[in-house]
């Protein structure tokens, strides 16, 4: 019998950096996750808001630790129940392999919005409507595109959106975008930049700078207004119908590239391990015993959450939250 | 007048009866008064002609059999048949009864009545029938009266999950209507323990009585008689029974031809008039089965009309499916006279759209096939407008694309709220540029605004078509071949273009050229509405969640691959928070295409 102290669900940052503090506790770990490759939603963005960072150089150190003999890593491995059998958690996979621990953590994360949901942008219908996840890979040179003369940003897809269900901020979005602004400005320096937004709510640690040199140094144009729908022109542009809301006027622009902002929903694993636990919100994402006094723990005796199957968090927040749940699983452990 | 047939008894019903007609002619006349111009042009046309007799033949039909609620449900069109046809029936052979006892025609009016009491036991034709009769229609009442109660009390058991709440009003009339009958049984049975003048029924409770000492109850319970008619008769213009009489007047104004018009009119007093409170709109209504509003069903917001309370809350939270409409056993436009009265009076005073007219159109000078409006919904989504063009261009169209980049609107969303100068100025000048295109069809994607060209516009050159209907056009005569696919797929009827306009078989023979179509419950003009309709500005997103998804769960039973509507705005309302795949037709007939 696989037995462990603890199973970790998902490898991405939060995962990693919990099976890393455990593993420094010398507890015996378990860290599962359904990719071929450790890291999760970390992999799909090139430089990281505020400080322009390299996610690979984090992912690294992240995973510095992961070779330790006390973590054990599993991947391609999907998980699909999870049970408690007499104080022993266990994981079973599609495979039918079954890992026994006394304790686990579901670190099953977000995924970004589906924007093929929000047909009006025409995402999957017109080649030039792209997501900011697709957009990294430009910015990385992953892919390359010609120099765009005008470049739409759209905030808030799928995220604050009654019509799609997504009644919450994902909160990482606006400054996400001020970042990729820059990025492509300084990739593209002739390019114009619209960004068209509800709110932008700067309320990290020099997010609000960023912000202010965007515009600044940068030139990139803010306007304050909900895109209604995107059309295509006749040389395979895209024409934007919107209202600015600051000048309560209706406007239209013609761009080469728009940037669809996708939110963070409670991924797929998330979701499914929360209706089956039965300690999901409404909104998809776990829920915590208390959010000021037990963020890591759940109704469940053993079973523990952290990052962002929880709630939208940054990477910031997500190391921090993961790093509170090593430690309360450790102290859980000694108390048995 | 015959002063032996007379007792101050009568004086109460004589009183009732006076106060009743006087109620009901200032009614009458004052709704006929308030009909517009074009109503009673249609009126004075239509009156002396064959319609007439038609109005005639409706009402005995409607009002006094009530063939539509019993089609709907047979026990409640029992129960109403049962008070409606009974009663007359008590009153005609009463007066029949009458005539043969005097003996001449004209008698005391209340005889018809009161004759048990009258009665000297002298002999007259056929007394014996007419005591037979007479009983067996008053048991007839008596059965109907019997499941009204059992209606009150459980109104499953009538096949209604909810029936009608009570104004205080309506409670008084409703009680004396509850006591009339068996009151009547009571002091005929009371007379026939006395005079042996009575039939099966009375004869036989009076045989009972004659143990009591009843000499002493007959002219009390006559009494209560008169007076619970009395009662009723003065309470009734103002509860749901008056529609017993405004019922037949409003079919014969709507055999005459009367609509309703923009503003309300006497013929909107009329419909609210009509209304009997049945209930029946109440369990077709998904803003009840779905998302649990029972304040706000037509039946409510009539009769808050009625009263004259206005509020918006109720005024406003209508999808205006017409589900009712199509249910409502009397005929009323519900959802019309809703429009009516979200008029927005101050708004009418400026037309935002006054910049319209200064748009120009460059499509004068070339010879299009095909006019293509695709609908504001429909920009939204994109996918429709792009299988659209695809098929035109595969049918070799040389078509229009009229909205492509001009933000029109057919209006009808505005006309929906009340901004009917609005409405008007987009409707003139979406009919100019349609017109200056002089195509063959004009062919729209969106069902709200193929409803509004059907039904609003009035000076278009030029047949519409729905896409619907334009595909299984040019699939019939082969301009286009379809591959069948092993698709499983069921079909989901936009209102708009079913109950509003009775496309029902165009999509179907298009889907049986693509696919294995399956049938589904609400099928056809029974078809829910998604709960996406923007013609409700009181719901909630939660409320409009719950509704589609109970829709899609309802469509979605027999498990297809896919779920085929024809509606935009139905598209975007599935496609939410359902991740099974949710297509338009034409987005199913570009995948059937056999692209050379």
């Amino acid at each position: 019998m696989n037995t462990f102290d603890s199973i970790i669900i998902g490898a991405g940052p939060a995962g990693l950096k919990a099976a890393d503090t455990l593993a420094n506790f010398n507890r015996k770990v378990l860290l599962i996750d359904t990719d071929a490759k450790i890291g999760g939603k970390l992999n799909l963005w090139d430089r990281l808001f505020p400080d322009f960072s390299s996610s690979q150089e984090l992912l690294n150190q992240l995973s510095k630790n992961i070779n330790n003999e006390n973590v054990t890593l599993k991947l391609n491995t999907n998980i699909i129940s999870i049970k408690n059998n007499d104080n022993h958690w266990m994981a079973t996979d599609s495979n039918g392999n079954t890992f026994y621990a006394t304790t686990m953590i579901i670190a099953t994360g977000f995924d970004v919005f589906d924007a093929h949901r929000k047909e009006e942008y025409g995402y999957g219908i017109y080649k030039n409507v792209i997501t900011s996840v697709d957009l990294e890979k430009i910015l990385s040179g992953e892919v390359s595109i010609e120099t765009p003369s005008k470049v739409a940003f759209i905030q808030c897809v799928g995220s604050r959106d009654e019509k799609v269900g997504n009644n919450f901020c994902s909160k990482n979005c606006c400054i996400c975008a001020v970042k990729q602004t820059i990025e492509l400005k300084e990739k593209f320096p002739l390019t114009d930049i619209y960004c068209f937004y509800m709110d932008l709510r700067m309320f990290g640690q020099s997010y609000e700078e960023l912000y202010r040199r965007s515009q600044q140094d940068y030139g990139v144009n803010f306007v304050r207004g909900r895109v209604s729908e995107i059309s295509p022109t006749m040389d395979n542009k895209v024409v934007l119908k919107a209202e600015d809301t600051l000048l309560s006027r209706p406007l239209k622009l013609t761009a080469d590239l728009v940037v669809l902002m996708v939110g963070m929903e409670a991924s797929k694993g998330t979701k499914i391990l929360g209706n089956q636990l039965n300690i999901n919100n409404t909104d998809g994402f776990v829920k915590s015993t208390d959010r000021y006094l037990s963020d890591s723990e759940t109704t469940l005796k053993g079973l523990f959450v952290t990052g962002t199957s929880k709630r939208q968090m940054s990477i910031p927040e997500t190391m921090n939250d993961a790093v509170n749940a090593a430690v309360i699983v450790n102290n859980f452990l000694n108390t048995l | 007048m015959d002063i032996n047939m007379y007792n101050p008894f009568i004086v109460p019903f004589a009183f009732g009866v006076i106060v009743l007609f006087i109620n009901l002619f200032i009614a009458f006349v004052s709704w006929i008064y308030h009909l517009d111009k074009q109503q009673s042009k249609h009126v004075l046309k239509n009156i002396i002609s064959f319609k007439t007799i038609a109005a005639i033949w409706e009402a005995l039909r409607e009002c006094i059999f009530h063939r539509n609620i019993f089609k709907r449900n047979p026990v409640l069109g029992y129960m109403h048949l049962c008070f409606a046809f009974g009663w007359l029936a008590l009153i005609v052979v009463g007066k029949m009864e009458a005539v043969a006892y005097v003996g001449e025609y004209w008698t005391n009016p209340w005889l018809a009545i009161f004759l048990r009491f009258f009665e000297d036991g002298r002999a007259f034709p056929h007394k014996e029938v007419y005591a037979f009769v007479m009983d067996l229609l008053l048991t007839f009442v008596l059965s109907g009266l019997l499941l009204a109660l059992i209606k009150r009390v459980y109104s499953q058991l009538l096949g209604m999950k909810k029936t009608t709440k009570h104004t205080p009003s309506d409670r008084i009339a409703l009680i004396s209507l509850w006591c009339i009958f068996p009151l009547r049984l009571l002091a005929e049975s009371a007379t026939a323990a006395i005079k042996h003048n009575g039939g099966f029924l009375t004869q036989s409770l009076g045989n009972l009585l004659a143990n009591l000492p009843i000499e002493h109850f007959v002219l009390p319970l006559w009494w209560a008689y008169s007076i619970a008619l009395c009662l009723f008769f003065i309470f009734m213009p103002f509860t749901r029974y008056m529609h017993i009489f405004s019922e037949v007047l409003l079919v014969f104004f709507r055999k005459w031809g009367v609509t309703e018009s923009e503003k309300k009119t006497g013929y909107t007093d009329m419909e609210i008039n009509a209304c009997s409170r049945c209930g029946i709109c109440i369990d077709v209504c998904q803003l009840n089965t779905a998302a649990n509003f029972n304040n706000v069903q037509s039946v409510y917001f009539i009769r808050n009309a009625r009263e004259m309370v206005n509020n918006t809350k109720v005024i406003n939270n209508c999808l205006m499916c017409n589900r009712c409409v199509d249910a409502c056993p009397v005929g009323i436009k519900t959802t019309l006279v809703r429009q009516l009265f979200r008029e927005k009076d101050g708004f009418n005073k400026t037309n935002y759209y006054d910049y319209l007219n200064t748009l120009s159109s460059d499509n004068k000078s070339k010879k299009y096939s095909i006019a293509y409006f695709a609908g504001c919904m429909s920009h939204l989504t994109p996918s429709i407008i792009n299988s659209m063009k695809t098929i035109f261009d595969k049918a070799g169209e040389n078509y229009c694309f009229i909205d492509e980049d001009k933000n029109l609107c057919c209006g009808k969303p505005l006309r929906q709220q009340g901004f009917l100068t609005q409405a008007e100025a987009l409707k003139k000048h979406v009919t100019e540029i349609i017109n200056q295109t002089d195509a063959d069809f004009l062919v729209t994607s969106c069902p709200i605004c193929y409803n509004s060209f059907v039904n609003e516009y009035n000076e278009l050159k030029m047949p519409v078509l729905h896409h619907t209907q334009y595909i299984d056009m040019i699939t019939t005569n082969g301009k286009i071949v379809l591959e069948k696919k092993n698709l499983s797929m069921v079909y989901h009827d936009p209102c708009e273009i079913s109950r509003g306009c009775n496309i029902y078989e165009e999509p179907r023979n298009v889907l049986r050229k693509t696919g294995n179509l399956f049938s589904t419950e609400n099928e056809k003009n029974d078809t829910l509405c998604c709960g996406g309709s923007i013609a409700d500005t009181a719901i909630e997103g939660t409320d409009i969640e719950a509704i589609a998804k109970n829709t899609f769960a309802t469509l979605t039973k027999s498990n297809p691959d896919i779920l085929v509507t024809a509606c935009p705005l139905c598209k975007k309302t599935f496609m939410r928070n359902n991740a099974a795949c949710v297509k338009d037709i034409s987005e199913i007939v570009v995948d059937s295409l056999n692209i050379d």
